[in-house]
């Protein structure tokens, strides 16, 4: 596959497109904020499975006579499962309540039990922490080995583009009011992961033709949009063999899967894009040009000279 | 076309032969089965209790193979149905002094064991089970110490005929003492600093005349660690009575302690058996003239034989004994150092005083339960949890003085001993309390779903793959495929060598890595097919291809792993389980990825000189 697309007339647009983007991420993130699963509310949540299909209403109206008020009563998956959740609750035996009231309240079904999570309130509170901490963690140790193997540069434009590729994904998580939890946070770093591949990839042909002999571009802009070209096979090849797995994770993964594998699809999809229009726009406009690239040549005049 | 050495190709062909064996194991499904041990740890199963066992067995009608391993004797049974009459079939006639358990057992054939060949662990979101996180309150460790540090300074300052006005624990758990004039606090500032030594001693209090005794850092992680410790110990215990295989006590971070249950469905009775704590009692040893009314006999802990009559009367319990460490005395002898509370100490001193010569036993009392399986109403078994109590004698040892609130155990016959001695009788002091934080109880059913859509959505994303590839990659995608399957079998046995526990985010994990090991070769692939479009020679374009990429997917990858030594390192289970096979991911794919289809190609390709074109 040989391309020619000028990837780079669309820099503006796409700039446009990014910074409407975060716009709405950020709003909605702001004002809707996120909707944290019980890893960080802390709460009780059982899910119980039902011989036939469950009569939400009155299991609601069983917890309800029972003084359990805040219980949020859904079907999970099938309708023969119900995903029962007590967010913020303080006691560490409503699970087991919950199941024995509901097993007396419908004697003579057998009612089987999927899972009992109860988090406390401050196991939420560090889960939190500690994703947040994560995430900055990670974003810090790419950025020093990237200012390491290539140049300063192209490590700010790496992190501006992984920084866009989180904000987009979490607002979607916000816009549409999708469970954020533990799986979503590992997914979200694996996405940072992975947009940086392909950051990487296309910082790495733009390294090459920069230092290159040959190299027969007039412009940064020109050189870029040649190196794009250049990675973009591969760039979208990659995101096709990933995107499969990751659509039969979420058809075949079953519920708890789900949201992690809807993550990661997000991000596969805002990262190609990113690595395309972010990252390198970035370097544009910090203005990278052959130079930045010359003293380090001449120290180590051919990388590519490794097993 | 570079030649590829032969130690290369061996090099790789060993690498996947050990790959399979390693990986192997886990194709074997295990066998329902039950595990039966006696309860105390120290005794190994001998041929008695196999054939305890062979008699019950032998009147049921389950098809059970029986083998005897150190810890255990094992019983294989067909189904998880002959699993469950076995199980009520020993649990009610084996009597108390075993632990009948459910257990997998592996079915590794023998040369694949003797090789250190074994399946990875399941977790428990794929086996079922129960998992807690308990926090443990050591801050309510250290104010014990120091009320109990406190009786003791009272009674020594009044024994010294030093008088204070006012003696307690501040909020900070310094203890505070006061006194009314220069002359009497100098002359207990004194006598303090030479009896406490552990404490920072600080005279200098905010406030006039008054000693402020602040706990040293050390000595304060000290008490924290011995509570957590404690605990440790007392939940082992506990958990051991459960019947679980293979739990799991640790401690996780600084006051914190994980525990795993597999196959564990009744939180509420695992809660409640956990909760509890075993308490000991003092007694006098009974004399000749002591009625038989008041006196009972009880048995040695972890020995057989004839027990001792101790008198009834109980001079204080588990919950005045403030700490008992092991240690050694001036002549290098094993002894155990217990302190009790002030008011435990006036107690043992009053019983105590009058009976020098005589000999003072400490008698370990221990709630169990057991299961026994009854018939209900409608005809089907269903277990039924039985509490009873058991008294044994943990120390007999005669008085040679009036005892205190400090006084020592010796005459043990070696260090172990006395570790262990000492770790009995402070799990009947008060631990420091604990609340669950954390509980994640994963039901049988959803467990087995977990693990088929699990498989289910590696299968089908493998296929979309691989179909992928060779479509569009033709003679090279089957050396991507090969790779591809290479790696699936290797993260497979790296995960099993490291023992390390496959969990349903784990496996997404390894879904994952199928799509993005791919990565590598696509790499490599299109640097190729350029290669050969700019013009050269389709060999050389498989060399350039190869060198060139190879950069390019060393930073890919590497930065791919930070991201998941980030995560594994900061992560708690699900996040970790991702994280373990995202990292080994990386890794055997670079190996498979690079090496193995070069391996491949050089194969195919590497004996024709004249080639025209490549199948890519």
């Amino acid at each position: 596959m040989i391309f020619n697309v000028d990837f780079m007339a669309w820099r503006k647009p796409a700039l446009v497109v990014s910074s409407i983007l975060i716009l709405i991420s950020v709003t909605s993130l702001v004002f809707k904020e996120l909707n944290y699963g019980l890893d960080f509310t802390g709460g009780t949540l059982v899910e119980l499975s039902y011989p036939e299909s469950a009569d939400l209403n009155s299991i609601r109206s069983t917890l309800k006579t029972a003084g359990y008020s805040g219980a949020q009563v859904a079907n999970f998956g099938s309708n023969q499962e119900v995903l029962i959740k007590l967010p913020g609750s303080l006691s560490d035996t409503l699970g087991a309540e919950i199941i024995t009231l509901l097993k007396s309240s419908a004697a003579g079904t057998e009612i089987d039990l999927r899972r009992i999570e109860y988090v406390g309130p401050q196991i939420g509170d560090e889960l939190r922490d500690d994703g947040g901490l994560a995430m900055i963690l990670a974003l810090a140790f790419m950025m020093l080995y990237i200012a390491f193997r290539f140049q300063s540069m192209f490590a700010g434009a790496a992190v501006t583009a992984l920084v866009h590729d989180v904000i987009v994904v979490l607002g979607i998580f916000s816009f549409f009011e999708l469970d954020f939890d533990l799986t979503v946070l590992a997914a979200l770093l694996a996405v940072i992961g992975y947009s940086l591949n392909d950051t990487i990839v296309v910082s790495d042909r733009i390294r090459e033709n920069l230092r290159s002999e040959t190299d027969d571009s007039d412009s940064t802009t020109e050189l870029i949009n040649k190196s794009l070209n250049q990675t973009l096979g591969r760039t979208l090849i990659t995101s096709l063999t990933t995107l499969l797995v990751l659509f039969s994770l979420y058809l075949m993964g079953g519920e708890l899967i789900k949201n992690f594998a809807l993550a990661l699809i997000f991000g596969v999809i805002v990262g190609t894009y990113s690595s395309i229009y972010i990252a390198s726009n970035a370097l544009i406009m910090m203005g990278l040009t052959k130079d930045h690239l010359k003293v380090e040549d001449s120290e180590n005049p051919d990388p590519y000279d490794l097993p | 076309m570079k030649r590829y050495g032969t130690w290369k190709y061996l090099l790789i062909i060993s690498i996947l032969c050990i790959g399979i064996i390693y990986a192997l194991p886990n194709l074997y499904a295990p066998d329902p089965a039950v595990q039966v041990s006696y309860n105390s740890s120290s005794q190994s199963p001998d041929s008695k209790l196999t054939e305890r066992i062979e008699t019950i067995l032998a009147d049921g009608d389950s098809e059970t193979t029986i083998e005897t391993t150190d810890d255990y004797v094992l019983i294989r049974t067909d189904s998880s149905d002959d699993q469950l009459k076995v199980k009520s079939a020993l649990s009610n006639n084996l009597g108390g002094d075993v632990i009948v358990a459910l257990n997998l057992a592996p079915t590794t054939p023998q040369w694949l064991s003797n090789l250190g060949a074994e399946p990875m662990k399941l977790g428990l979101d794929l086996r079922g089970g129960v998992h807690f996180l308990m926090e443990v309150d050591t801050a309510a460790a250290i104010k014990n110490r120091q009320n109990g540090t406190l009786q003791d300074i009272k009674r020594r300052l009044r024994e010294e005929k030093i008088r204070y006005s006012g003696a307690f624990v501040e909020e900070d758990l310094s203890i505070s003492v006061r006194f009314q004039s220069e002359a009497v606090f100098s002359e207990a500032n004194d006598f303090i600093e030479d009896n406490y030594p552990q404490f920072l001693g600080s005279p200098d209090s905010k406030e006039p005349l008054t000693i402020s005794l602040v706990l040293a850092e050390l000595e304060i992680d000290q008490i924290k660690s011995d509570a957590i410790d404690q605990n440790l110990t007392t939940l082992r215990n506990r958990v051991n009575e459960l019947g679980v295989s293979e739990p799991i006590v640790q401690r996780q971070g600084k006051t914190r302690i994980v525990v795993q249950l597999p196959g564990i469905q009744d939180t509420a009775e695992a809660k409640k058996i956990l909760g509890k704590t075993a308490t000991l009692e003092f007694h006098l040893e009974a004399q000749l003239d002591t009625p038989r009314t008041r006196k009972t006999n009880y048995p040695f802990k972890g020995q057989q034989g004839p027990g001792a009559e101790l008198q009834d009367a109980v001079i204080l319990g588990g919950d005045q004994v403030a700490t008992a460490q092991a240690s050694f005395d001036e002549n290098g002898l094993p002894q155990v150092n217990i302190t009790l509370d002030g008011q435990g100490g006036g107690r043992m001193h009053r019983a105590t005083r009058g009976s020098i010569g005589k000999r003072l036993g400490v008698l370990f009392v221990e709630q169990k339960t057991r299961t026994k399986y009854q018939i209900d109403d409608s005809g089907k078994q269903v277990p039924v949890l039985e509490t009873y109590e058991i008294k044994e004698i943990i120390s007999l040892a005669t008085i040679r003085a009036a005892l205190g609130t400090t006084f020592r155990i010796t005459g043990l016959d070696s260090p172990s001993e006395s570790s262990e001695l000492a770790l009995l009788l402070r799990a009947g002091a008060l631990a420091a309390p604990m609340r669950f934080v954390e509980e994640r109880t994963v039901g049988p059913s959803l467990g087995a779903d977990n693990i088929d859509a699990g498989i289910l959505s590696m299968e089908l994303g493998m296929a979309l793959v691989l179909l992928f590839i060779l479509i569009y990659y033709r003679v090279f995608g089957i050396a991507a495929s090969l790779a591809l399957s290479f790696n699936i079998v290797l993260l497979i046995a790296v995960m099993s060598i490291l023992s390390a526990t496959l969990t349903l985010p784990g496996i997404a994990g390894i879904v994952l890595t199928v799509g993005m090991a791919v990565d590598a070769n696509v790499l490599i692939f299109s640097r190729i097919r350029e290669e050969l479009a700019r013009g050269r020679k389709p060999l050389d374009a498989i060399d350039a291809g190869y060198d060139r990429a190879f950069l390019t997917i060393w930073d890919a990858n590497f930065t791919t792993l930070i991201v998941a030594v980030v995560l594994y390192s900061l992560g708690t289970g699900a996040i970790k389980g991702f994280s373990i096979t995202l990292m080994i991911g990386i890794i055997t794919s670079m190996f498979t990825a690079i090496m193995g289809t070069r391996a491949f190609i050089n194969l195919v390709y590497g004996s024709k000189k004249d080639l025209s074109r490549l199948s890519i």
